[in-house]
Parts: structure tokens; sequence; C-alpha cells
């Protein structure tokens, strides 16, 4: 196998795992604030699911960009913190500034979800994440959309879950967010069943 | 030296962030101008891309909000009838089911993108923003003052008994945002070159924090209305009208008028309050009742201190309503105050018989 088509190989294993056995949500908890929040019904939470693995991608990529032809010549690697951080929130603004110019039809989906984003420390976690794990770009691409598409699972079966959970006779000490994080839980446990799969 | 480089190459990257973000937004969020028809006959044109609620303050039509724009109140409605895009998710907590159906919209959600046609309220052209300096404030009780406002322009008014009007509360240490209150007139409407508010203290509350502990006579503020469809009727039904705190605003309004205008209808008005520092007010309301021959002022105090010598009526104020009528079925009530004692007014009014659409209120919200 050439050396690209390893690359891309080595990409599509790494966005499989990010999104069953490293799934960013059940197993390093990260982004749990709109888990817990938006996941009351399957459409919002498609809807914010969706922009997650958009701005996922786009950022890590971006971040990846950033980290090894700036900082690391520049021997600056400990302000990736705050440069991370900066080019997650500028392009949330630009591609909010886009879409709402261009297509009224998917900012009515995504548009107000956006803005939420810039805060979910999950974007910046698999941005950190890219660096530790050393990825190269073509894996780095992967790992920020399989991340993506693994919170977007993530919170359409919690969702979902929920949704019946409304006609569920709960205790009222775990009505609401209590519940959530048990549901959650067992959610991770489930996942770790895929631990292996892929070596 | 190495601190001072990697500072420097930081805020570079941020600033050519910001510069690529301000450049986008001169050349993408760029809408050009826009046309706004207002109920079919009266047109503008506004710079697109802002909200509907701030374009229309730009041309100073004035929609009430009490969030100043954050979608937070729910009380900027407008029918937008073309050109404003499907309803939002962020709208449709608002909503009852026929204004999901019947093209109503939280105008600060609206964006201004394309041509609209839109339909307010006629009032609302009235509506005009006042600059106002503050000559009086008078200790009414210990947590309600009232509020004297000069207009210095423009330097009149025209409103009617029972409307309101917002106060721009600015940005003050402990609030960080500007927002719109709305406070009931509670002066005489031929005084035109003043409005009197009252207003009750509310623990933590932004703007009346603002004015029991920053406003001082002699401060400038600006206010904008009048707004609101909460008057009397013009017919001769006798009449109850129950509130308590600040909710007498709109009836010491509604009583000059009454006064002026030489008025014959019987109201019994009951005035609710916890303890006998509540009241207030009582002279005032003497003047009024000697002066109208068929108004009764009667103040009800739920809990009376030991020794205050309270001889009036005591309880709640929807039970001295019950005490004194048996049926209302000819009557009008008006109400003004909190949610809960408004509702449980309303329940009251209909039990002794009241039809519900003799029922005028005005709700705080």
């Amino acid at each position: 196998m050439n050396s690209v088509g390893h690359e891309v190989w080595l990409a599509v294993v790494t966005c499989f795992a990010a999104v069953f056995t490293q799934n960013i949500l059940l197993t390093t908890f990260l982004g749990m604030c709109p888990f817990t929040s938006v996941s009351r019904e399957v459409k919002t939470a498609a809807g914010l699911g969706a922009a997650v693995v958009f701005v996922m991608t786009f950022t890590t990529a971006l971040n990846w960009l950033a980290y090894y032809y700036v900082l690391v010549p520049l021997e600056l690697e400990f302000f990736r913190f705050v440069l991370f951080i900066i080019i997650i929130a500028a392009f949330v603004q630009f591609v909010e500034m886009v879409i709402d110019r261009y297509s009224p039809k998917l900012y009515q989906s995504l548009g107000i979800f956006l803005p939420l984003i810039t805060v979910n420390c999950a974007i910046l976690g698999a941005s950190l994440f890219m660096v530790i794990r050393e990825y190269r770009f073509i894996e780095t691409i992967g790992y920020g959309f399989g991340s993506g598409v693994g919170w977007l699972l993530a919170i359409l079966a919690m969702a979902g879950i929920r949704q019946r959970l409304c006609e569920a006779r709960i205790p009222m000490g775990l009505q609401g967010p209590g519940i959530t994080l048990i549901i959650a839980g067992l959610m991770a446990l489930a996942f770790v069943g895929f631990t292996g799969v892929l070596g | 030296m190495n601190i001072l480089i990697s500072v420097l190459i930081v805020s570079g990257i941020s600033a050519g962030l910001a510069l690529i973000l301000v450049v986008a937004e001169r050349f993408i969020a760029n809408y050009g101008s826009c046309k706004i028809t207002l109920n079919g006959k009266r047109e503008i044109t506004v710079q697109g891309g802002k909200p509907l609620l701030s374009s229309l303050r730009e041309e100073k039509i004035f929609i009430p909000s009490a969030c100043g724009g954050r979608g937070t109140c729910g009380v900027c409605k407008v029918k937008v009838l073309d050109g404003g895009g499907p309803i939002l998710p962020t709208e449709t907590p608002f909503m009852s089911k026929e204004e999901l159906t019947g093209n109503v919209r939280l105008s600060c959600q609206v964006k201004v993108r394309n041509d609209l046609s839109i339909e307010i309220p006629e009032e609302l052209f009235n509506v005009r923003e006042f600059a106002t300096r503050c000559v009086k404030i008078e200790e009414l009780t210990y947590d309600m003052r009232r509020f004297r406002f000069e207009l210095t322009e423009p330097k009149t008014i025209d409103f009617v008994a029972g409307q309101y009007m917002q106060i721009l509360c600015p940005r003050y240490k402990g609030s960080g945002e500007e927002v719109y209150r709305a406070y009931s007139i509670a002066s005489d409407p031929t005084d035109k070159g003043v409005v009197e508010m009252i207003i009750r203290k509310v623990p933590n509350g932004i703007c009346t924090t603002w004015c029991f502990e920053h406003l001082k006579e002699g401060d400038t503020l600006s206010l904008s209305g009048p707004y609101g469809d909460f008057r009397l009727t013009e017919t001769e039904a006798p009449m109850v009208f129950v509130t308590g705190g600040s909710g007498m605003a709109p009836f010491v309004s509604i009583l000059h008028t009454m006064q002026n205008t030489g008025s014959n209808r019987q109201a019994v008005y009951f005035y609710g309050g916890n303890t006998t520092r509540d009241l207030c007010l009582a002279e005032q309301m003497k003047g009024f009742g000697a002066a109208l021959p068929n108004f009764t002022f009667l103040p009800v105090v739920s809990r009376p201190e030991e020794g205050s010598g309270w001889t009036g009526e005591t309880g709640l104020v929807t039970e001295a309503v019950k005490r004194r009528y048996k049926e209302l079925s000819g009557h009008e009530g008006y109400l003004c105050g909190s949610p809960g004692m408004i509702d449980a007014a309303i329940k009251v009014f209909i039990e002794l018989g009241m039809p519900q659409d003799k029922i005028y209120y005005d709700k705080f919200a």
C-alpha cells in the first residue's frame, strides 16, 4: 500500500475509533452541558449534533495547521489553548455570517446552535487530543469528523431515550439531569463494549 | 524577549482573525437597504442585517420590549405578513397556538434580510421617546416610591389613564446591560408635562434596584410610550377595582380622569396589603373619595400587626370582595398587579357571576 493510501486508511480507522471506542462524549465526558440540556427532543438534538460535526471537523483541521505551521516552528506550543479557542470562536463567527447570508434554510436548522458551540468543551477537547495523540493532517480530519459524529450519535440516542422517558415513572429526585447522567453512564458502559473491535 | 515575541505573535494572530471577521462583516453581512411596509400603508427603508425590533426603533417606531431584544421576555410580538422566514426555535416557547399559525413573531428575533410587510397596533405609531428629568422622589412605603419625571424633549405627552411607559434602565455597577422596564403612569393625563410612576422595589430587580439606589432627583433618563390598552370602558356599569402594591399606579391616573370628567360611575376599590406598612396614598384616596360621589376606597390588610390599631377589612383582598358582594353579573372588574393576585381575583369575579369579557387587567410580567 502506498503512503497516501496508508494515511487515508489510518484516517478511516481513527474516524471509526472516534465514533465508537473513543467516543469523546461517553469516554471523556466532554460537552456534557449541551448534552444534558439540549437532548429533550430528537429534532433539536440532531440540529445541535450536525453543528458539532461541522464545527469539529473544520476547527480540528484549522487548529492542526495553526499548531504545526505557526506554534511549533516558533516554539510556542504552550499557547495552544489560547490560539485554539480564538480560532474556534473566529471560525464559528465567520461560518454563522456566511450561512446567515447565503443559506437561510441551513441557518434555520444550524444557526442558533453555532454560537452555543463556541464554548462547547468537546470542540476544544478534540483539538487538544489531536495534538496529544500526534495525529497527522489526514488523520486529524478523520478524527475531528469521527468525534463529531460520535457526539451526534450519543446525543441522538439520549434524545430518543429521553422522549420515551417522558412516559416513564421516574423517582422525583432523579427527574431531569439526574436520570440523564445515569443513562449517559449506562450508554458509556455499552460503548466500552466496542473497545478492541478496531485493535 | 521571548515573552514579548510570543505576546506579539498571539496578538498578531488574533488581530488578523479579527480583521478577517470585520472584512467579512462588511462584505458578507451586507444586506443593502430593505423596505418595511407597515400595516399596508406606510413604508420605511432601513439598512438590512439587523433585528426588526432595533430597525424599527431607529425609525422611531417603538415596539414594547422588556429585555431589550435578547429574546427572553417575549413581549415584542408583531405580525409579519411577508418576508420574515420561518419561525425560529427561540420564539416558539412564547407563542400560543393561534399566534404560531397567525404569523406572529418576536420582532427581536426576526432579522431584516429582505423587504418585509408587517402589522402593528395603530397606537404604536403614537409612541415617542421622551428625554426626561427626575424632579421628585417620594417615599410611599418602606418598599414603594413615587417618581416624578418632567418631560424635556418632547415637552408634552398625550396618554389615556391606564397606559404604561417604559424606562430605559442604563448600565450601572451590578448590571452590565441596558434593559427596558414597563411601569404604569400614575399621574393626571391632563398634566401633560410630567409623568409619575409608582415603583415597588423588587429584590435583585435590575431596574428597580437602579431606581432605588442610583436614580437621584435631577438625573436625566429616557422613557418611551405610551403603551397598552388597559383603560376604563365608556359604559356606565358599576366597577370593582382590585390591586395590591404598585398596581395602584394606573388607578391613580384613572381616578384623576374620573374626577376631571365629573364621573358618577359607581366604583369600589379594594387595595390589598400584607400589613398596615404596605398601605399608602391614603390622603390622595380620601381626596378622590370626597370628589367622586360614588367612589369607595377599601384597604384590606391580610395580617395586621399587633397593636397597629387596624380596624378596617382583614384577610385576603379576594375574601373582602366576596364579603361585600354576593353577585357581580352587572359589574366590570379592573385588576392590576402580580399574575398570582390577578388569577385569584379573576377566579373570584367569575364565581360571583361576572362575565369573563367584562374583566380587564394589566398583569405585571
